[in-house]
């Protein structure tokens, strides 16, 4: 037994865990009872409605499109991001097949790195009003190109087109999440030995064959993570389309946490709002498990 | 030399391959330009892919950083084309017209407090979590580690309720607050974790010669957790430094308001008004400080962010 452990407990742990309970706790705690409740957030009086509020969720289209388009992001999201990403971390460790000394795979691939990272720095907001300028029908760097080479039937009003919105909105997760992908899937690849590849390439592995059976697998720990850590992005999205298009054309970008802030903040719904992000909890919460078991492997060792 | 030869020498070296690995890393390179003859058109290919997407990144925030020397003239008329003078009254306008200025400094008022608590509050947390046995110890460090599972929309109705509650909504210090108390589990999570793997001994040490427990902490435990509190501080700088959520609910006053939330904000009404280059001009004020930071530790930002995300 130490000496003098009781004081530092209390001392290290009391404060913290003070502003979480009351900040956080108690929030997540309260609005499982809020969602119960019929509460229009202007008045003080509320009463207890039991499940009316998911019973009326069942019933709400607005809400099914939102979770819909939440559902086609998380299959879309980490399926296009995790590609994408190991296919330019293949090229940049492994892609300049004499490469071996990892670290200079390709020409000029710590640039690339640093290029490809470079949107990870960028907050939600200016990554949105970025892009929201880049998607400019008229003086934006999309439409100014396709014009320019000739592509003018291309050009589209692309965050303002219910057709197009939705891909609009996709392309910009996926570009601003790439490259933090790269560079985690590249530091896995260092760790694989370099004589696996060196094997491959001597047993007359295609590049094609290499990623699918030897990187893929290998990295397969790596690939499960970023699985999750991607669903949920996908599940949130709040951020991003909040500042590029507030859910519309035609709720064609609507998600379940932007459903959630204009019923509690636009219509002073709580109850119901609340109820909205007690199903998004459960979404999420089984959506991580359920990856988490679908993704589960045997783990490869190897040192 | 041929390439056969060498690829025998590389394979052979296998076992002893780390002592070894100086000495042959040259011979490598060699070996790896004679393949890369060898296999050039792929090589082409994928090294066009490689600078396409590198544009594909760089392009949109290079326009930007070009429009925000612009006119608006120039930049409806000729996206594309370069600014025909260097216009510098558009940062002006946007630090002061624009506000950009007055939320550079709300963000680093609130980046200060927020961060400092966050780092003191986490490591304390943690270390109490990591070092010592307490009934209930399992528990409360579940308690921290299970709010990484909630989406924090979740939270956004009860906690616009008891923020107002105490008088701290649509206050910089309750931003503080509120950014601390959300980054705790993340970083009470990678700490304690950190904390675990530190060697006992030096804590004995340090408490056979008479040094307290408090003492030990800051003057012993928290130096050596330097690598640990790096990763997670930079993770959390720039959690914070991005912040939108919170503030959207949070912060309603114009003056209040934190950079990402303000930025978006004034590409909204910038639609209304029509000042494009104001709003080119305050994005890039808003983006170049990070990418400079960036570009000068990017090692170290891209390892931290990356171990961050494993652990």
């Amino acid at each position: 037994m130490r000496h003098g452990k009781y004081p530092l407990l209390a001392a290290f742990l009391l404060p913290p865990l003070a502003l979480y309970g009351y900040f956080v706790v108690s929030p997540y705690a309260q609005s499982f009872l809020i969602a119960m409740t019929n509460w229009q957030g202007l008045s003080p009086a509320y009463e207890f409605v039991g499940f009316d509020n998911f019973k009326r969720i069942m019933g709400d289209e607005y809400v099914w499109n939102a979770l819909l388009n939440n559902l086609w992001l998380l299959v879309l999201l980490p399926l296009l991001t995790i590609a994408l990403g190991l296919f330019l971390a293949t090229m940049l460790n492994v892609g300049g097949r004499g490469g071996r000394s990892t670290v200079t795979g390709v020409r000029g691939s710590a640039l690339y790195k640093v290029i490809y990272f470079a949107p990870q720095m960028l907050s939600v907001s200016i990554v949105g009003v970025l892009w929201a300028e880049v998607y400019n029908p008229r003086s934006g760097l999309l439409n100014s190109a396709l014009r320019a080479v000739g592509l003018d039937g291309l050009a589209k009003v692309w965050l303002g087109d219910p057709a197009y919105a939705f891909w609009a909105v996709l392309a910009v997760m996926v570009w601003a999440n790439v490259g933090f992908y790269v560079v985690l899937f590249g530091a896995a690849m260092q760790s694989v030995p370099r004589d696996i590849y060196e094997a491959a390439a001597l047993d007359g592995a295609s590049r094609l064959t290499t990623l699918v059976r030897i990187t893929v697998p290998l990295l397969w720990d790596t690939i499960q993570v970023a699985w999750v850590y991607l669903a949920i992005l996908a599940l949130d999205g709040f951020a991003l389309i909040h500042v590029m298009t507030r859910g519309g054309p035609n709720f064609s970008t609507d998600v379940v946490g932007l459903r959630l802030y204009t019923e509690a903040f636009g219509d002073y719904k709580w109850g119901y709002a609340s109820a909205i992000g007690v199903v998004m909890f459960f979404v999420t919460l089984s959506v991580t498990v359920l990856s988490l078991r679908l993704t589960r492997r045997e783990r490869i060792e190897h040192s | 030399m041929s390439e056969q030869t060498m690829d025998a020498a590389v394979i052979e070296r296998g076992p002893q391959a780390d002592q070894a690995d100086r000495p042959t890393k040259q011979a490598e390179q060699e070996a790896g330009r004679g393949r890369r003859v060898f296999d050039g058109t792929l090589n082409v290919f994928s090294h066009a892919f490689l600078v396409v997407w590198g544009l594909l990144t760089a392009l949109p925030l290079l326009w930007v950083v070009l429009s925000s020397f612009k006119d608006d003239a120039e930049i409806l008329g000729d996206p594309w084309g370069l600014p025909s003078a260097l216009r510098f009254d558009n940062f002006a306008r946007a630090w002061t017209h624009g506000h950009i200025g007055q939320y550079f400094v709300n963000t680093g008022i609130v980046l200060v407090g927020s961060l400092t608590l966050t780092m003191l509050l986490g490591a304390t947390a943690a270390y109490a979590l990591a070092r010592y046995k307490f009934v209930g110890s399992r528990l409360v460090y579940f308690v921290f580690v299970g709010g990484m599972m909630f989406p924090v929309v979740l939270a956004f109705v009860p906690l616009f309720k008891i923020v107002g509650g105490v008088g701290l909504r649509d206050t910089l210090p309750g931003l503080m607050l509120i950014y601390t108390a959300y980054s705790l589990p993340f970083t009470v999570f990678f700490l304690t974790a950190f904390f675990r793997t530190l060697p006992d001994a030096v804590a004995e040490a340090a408490y056979i010669d008479g040094c307290g427990p408090f003492r030990t902490f800051f003057r012993v435990m928290l130096p050596m957790a330097k690598p640990g509190l790096i990763s997670v501080g930079i993770f959390n700088f720039l959690g914070h430094w991005n912040q939108y959520l919170l503030p959207v609910v949070l912060i309603t006053s114009d003056e209040k308001q934190v950079l990402a939330q303000g930025l978006a904000n004034l590409a909204i009404s910038e639609g209304y008004r029509g000042d494009y280059s104001r709003l080119f001009a305050g994005l890039t004020l808003a983006m170049l400080p990070v990418l400079v930071v960036y570009a000068v530790f990017q090692r170290q930002v891209q390892s931290g962010l990356t171990a961050g995300q494993m652990k």
